[in-house]
């Protein structure tokens, strides 16, 4: 057997993820400590959406570690249900937030899919799409010409008004697309902004590629924000994708290549922190360095790269915000996303700046941990599963009376604003940044 | 193997689409909560209702094959796990609350209804339900009223066979029996009730239950007192008991316990401490302060180096978090983690800690232990690697010893998770002839065919370990069983 002996070696590993045992049978390339971590308590079960979802053990974290373990000592090979399950998983990571022994189910599953891929025989076409899509920024820049000359010429409303008609799989997928921005936000802003009041220092901020697309003006409120409280703001033009979505679907050999642009990037701005207003693009950049542990050239500096990444939202908790005059005239409520509260452990942080905003009008979300089921792509690949999770965080939503729905994740934003929508509900869904930034306004 | 002639039956009763037997699901459902443990059951079946289980039970006695009950699989003594020749009866999708009796303080329930979410459900309605295993979250009332599980209230409150007033029940004969009902009191032939109670799948699969709840305290306090030795948490149990104070919790760490939680949690605790009680009083808010006070002082007096007691709820939660996170603590450390819940009389509480330290070194392996000091419910909890057999060897060596030593005391070997597979073979050797005979007796009379989940808690007959082997194949597996003790426990 050809098994690490600590960590996963994910995809740098690849020799170790085709290897094969004198059986023949492949090999997860997951370390066995790892897994063998896991005492299969099933305090996980009580917050996995997949699991709620079929009410069956393979669909759950427990389930699916011993699955892999059965794959890792050859018990059986990886089968259509095994690569399903893997799949099917949202990778919310919530488990690991209820997981008393500190299983790191998150990169359990990433090997998983990775070890999947990397031997999975015949033309990879979702792979090779995602790699030439985020590789640059032409690719982005053209399918959202595309879908905004769609929205603009009314077409959009065709296509809904037929899904209705003909709920076929395509048709209402097209029910997802949130309203996209006129511009993106790095090609209005300059490469250097000036603080707006007395000066603290230099943050970079990434812009994104979905949040860019979708939700331009988050990021104009996130520089906005910024300089109110006296931050000198870099928007490197230069910056590329953080190579989430290619890590996530298990093409780590892409992520690297556009970290290490990225590191090369941020670095020449000179800034002290690199503020990133998406969940899960902090979250990946934050293990930068785990992703280049193995790059001679480059380790050093992404573990340098990796401490100053910070949240949004856990930056101006930390280094102090101004307190808007106003508060939020109608109710509000905060939906955490995934790689917030879960991955990056950042929660208590948001939850007071929005409370805050709030004053009375603050409402509690239940579940409000619960995925939304956007992750991602997930909502594409797994319309039907995802469409439930989005009914129950609706329903929650609901429940709670809130009108404004904030969170930190474009993916949360896209999910949570379609499905109000196709509900006619009148919420307000903004990221932390918008809500922070629309009180600041109102004192102009 | 079951026939395929038994599985086409099955998907017959069940439908095609709850019935499982992939590899994948199988593999699925040959755990539960238990370490070392496990087996793949032939089918899962899930019904949708109570005559599907009852043809199930009857087909079961024709075709000879064991049915193994399950809910959540939280269990920690290896009660859901299959036994060859096994079908799995999931029950977790039956988690309604039927109905919730204001007027009588009563709800009725299915038995895959999560515990934690129905106490939400009832506190909303300023009603209790005491019993609260560690894995209230995601444990069924189902599998707690089979387990007849404990938790931390336990001292004051009592256990779950303490709110159940009655249920429906479909026996190994596929019959099925309704038993009690709203009466508080009632007194109509044998308390069979209680036989069933705590039987872990071997007598009988709940189908509906009727729990008993009480008003929801007023309020509570938190203490927490630290102390050289666990010589002087022990007085200070005993000191509170002979004052008859009746705390909601008497929790305690020992000192492995609170190095592990420092290291983990960084609370701030000092690593030299020898033992921390947890103290939480409730009921009406005068009474709670007068007790709070008493204790702070008996804590004191007993020889505590230093006591805090929580001004308001956020304070208590803070004070609680060290027992809260005693557990998750030491499993971080090794990969395997062996929760036992040997339990003593209180008066032999310090006794008992102080052998089981001994008894680890003495076998040169680690156990932390914490527990519930109030009803003397210790939870030994051995750290090990489950691919080192030697240290797994010693490990079972020691825990041995332990049980040994704490029905010497006039203790039992399982305070709450139950007998199961892990401690079947200590029933035998430390309980009283006469006692194993009736339970043996017991379960021949009500499944004679022995299907209902064979082999857990006692063996009956060699006939109730499934069908004797015949064919080469059958006999060369046993072999290699018996040459694998980790994968038989017949």
């Amino acid at each position: 057997m050809n098994l690490q002996d600590s960590k996963i070696k994910s995809v740098s590993n690849r020799e170790a993820a085709k290897s094969t045992a004198p059986d023949g049978r492949f090999h997860l390339a997951i370390s066995e400590e790892l897994i063998t971590q896991c005492m299969h308590c099933g305090l996980c079960l009580s917050v996995c959406p997949t699991y709620a979802l079929t009410g069956l053990e393979r669909s759950s974290p427990r389930g699916r570690i011993r699955l892999m373990k059965s794959v890792m000592d050859g018990t059986i090979p990886v089968t259509g249900t095994f690569e399903y399950e893997m799949n099917f998983c949202l990778d919310c990571q919530a488990c690991q937030t209820a997981c008393p022994a500190g299983v790191k189910y998150g990169e359990l599953v990433e090997a998983a899919r990775e070890y999947i891929q990397v031997n999975k025989k015949g033309f990879k076409l979702k792979r090779l799409l995602l790699k030439n899509f985020f590789m640059g920024r032409s690719g982005l820049r053209a399918v959202a010409t595309v879908l905004r000359f769609y929205q603009k010429i009314g077409l959009e409303k065709v296509v809904i008004f037929l899904s209705r008609i003909v709920p076929i799989g395509i048709l209402k997928r097209a029910r997802l697309l949130p309203q996209l921005s006129d511009k993106f936000a790095i090609d209005v802003l300059p490469e250097m902004v000036e603080p707006k009041s007395a000066e603290r220092g230099k943050v970079a901020v990434l812009t994104g590629c979905v949040m860019d697309a979708m939700f331009a003006e988050a990021n104009l409120d996130t520089v906005d924000v910024l300089r109110e409280n006296g931050w000198r703001v870099a928007v490197p033009h230069e910056q590329v994708c953080c190579g989430s979505v290619n890590g996530h679907a298990g093409d780590n050999e892409t992520a690297r290549t556009l970290a290490m642009k990225n590191i090369e990037v941020f670095e020449n701005t000179g800034a002290q922190y690199y503020v990133v207003n998406s969940a899960g693009c902090s979250a990946f950049m934050k293990e930068y360095d785990k992703l280049l542990a193995d790059n001679p050239e480059y380790s050093e500096r992404a573990k340098r790269f990796s401490t100053r990444v910070k949240e949004f939202s856990e930056f101006i908790h930390e280094t102090g915000y101004r307190k808007p005059k106003a508060k939020f005239g109608s109710t509000v409520t905060y939906h955490e996303a995934c790689h917030l509260v879960h991955t990056q452990k950042i929660s208590a942080q948001p939850r007071e700046i929005v409370k805050d905003l709030a004053g009375d009008n603050y409402r509690e979300l239940n579940e409000a941990t619960w995925c939304c089921g956007s992750a991602g792509i997930y909502n594409v690949v797994h319309y039907d599963e995802a469409a439930k999770l989005l009914d129950r965080k609706l329903d929650n939503i609901n429940k709670c009376g809130a009108h404004t729905v904030i969170t930190g994740n474009p993916g949360c934003l896209a999910q949570i604003a379609a499905g109000a929508k196709n509900d006619g509900m009148d919420m307000d869904v903004i990221h932390l940044a918008t809500a922070l930034n629309r009180l600041y306004k109102t004192e102009k | 193997m079951i026939t395929d002639g038994v599985k086409k039956k099955l998907r017959e009763i069940f439908g095609k689409s709850n019935y499982l037997d992939s590899t994948e699901d199988r593999i699925a459902y040959s755990y539960d909560g238990t370490a070392l443990l496990s087996s793949m059951p032939d089918a899962i079946v899930i019904p949708s209702s109570v005559e599907h289980i009852s043809r199930l039970m009857k087909l079961a006695n024709d075709a000879k094959f064991a049915v193994i009950p399950r809910g959540s699989g939280s269990g920690l003594s290896g009660g859901s796990i299959p036994s060859e020749n096994s079908v799995v009866l999931l029950m977790s999708r039956w988690d309604k609350v039927i109905e919730l009796d204001r007027n009588n303080l009563t709800a009725w329930v299915e038995p895959g209804a999560i515990t934690g979410k129905f106490q939400t459900l009832v506190e909303s309605h300023g009603l209790f339900y005491p019993p609260d295993p560690g894995s209230s979250q995601i444990c069924t009332l189902g599998g707690n009223v089979a387990e007849n599980a404990g938790g931390l209230r336990g001292l004051k409150y009592g256990v779950t066979k303490n709110y159940v007033l009655g249920f429906e029940v479909v026996l190994a004969s596929g019959e099925v029996m309704r038993i009690g009902g709203k009466n508080m009191k009632d007194v109509a032939g044998y308390n069979l009730k209680d036989v069933l109670i705590g039987s872990e799948g071997t007598l009988g699969i709940f189908t509906k239950i009727l729990l008993k709840l009480i008003p929801l305290p007023q309020t509570g306090r938190t203490l927490l007192a630290f102390y050289d030795s666990i010589a002087g948490a022990a007085e200070t149990v005993s000191a509170i008991t002979a004052a008859r104070i009746m705390p909601a919790m008497l929790e305690f760490l020992d000192n492995a316990t609170i190095r592990a939680v420092e290291d983990f949690a960084h609370l701030g605790l000092d690593k030299e401490t020898g033992a921390i009680l947890l103290v939480e009083v409730d009921g009406p808010r005068s009474a709670v302060e007068e007790d709070a006070s008493a204790i702070e002082a008996i804590c004191v007096k007993s020889g505590a180096k230093s006591v805090r007691l929580a001004n308001d709820e956020a304070e208590g939660t803070k004070l609680k978090s060290a027992r809260k996170s005693a557990f998750s603590a030491l499993a971080r450390i090794r990969p395997t983690t062996i929760l036992e819940d040997a339990t003593v009389p209180r008066s032999e509480l310090a006794t008992m800690v102080d052998f089981i330290n001994v008894t680890a070194k003495k076998h040169d392996i680690e156990i932390g232990t914490f527990g519930h000091a109030g009803d003397g419910n210790l939870h030994p909890t051995g750290l090990t690697n489950e691919r080192d057999h030697a240290e797994i060897a010693r490990i079972e060596s020691a825990f041995e010893e332990i049980f040994r030593k704490a029905v010497d005391l006039g203790g039992t070997i399982t305070g709450e998770h139950g007998v199961g597979l892990a401690k079947k073979k200590f029933m035998e050797s430390l309980y009283d002839t006469p006692f194993i005979k009736m339970m043996k007796k017991t379960k021949e009379m009500l499944d004679p065919n022995c299907v209902l989940n064979p082999g857990k808690i006692i063996s009956v007959a060699p006939r109730c370990e499934g069908a004797l082997p015949k064919s080469r194949e059958q006999i060369e597996k046993l072999t290699s069983q018996m040459e694998n003790p980790s994968e038989a426990y017949f």
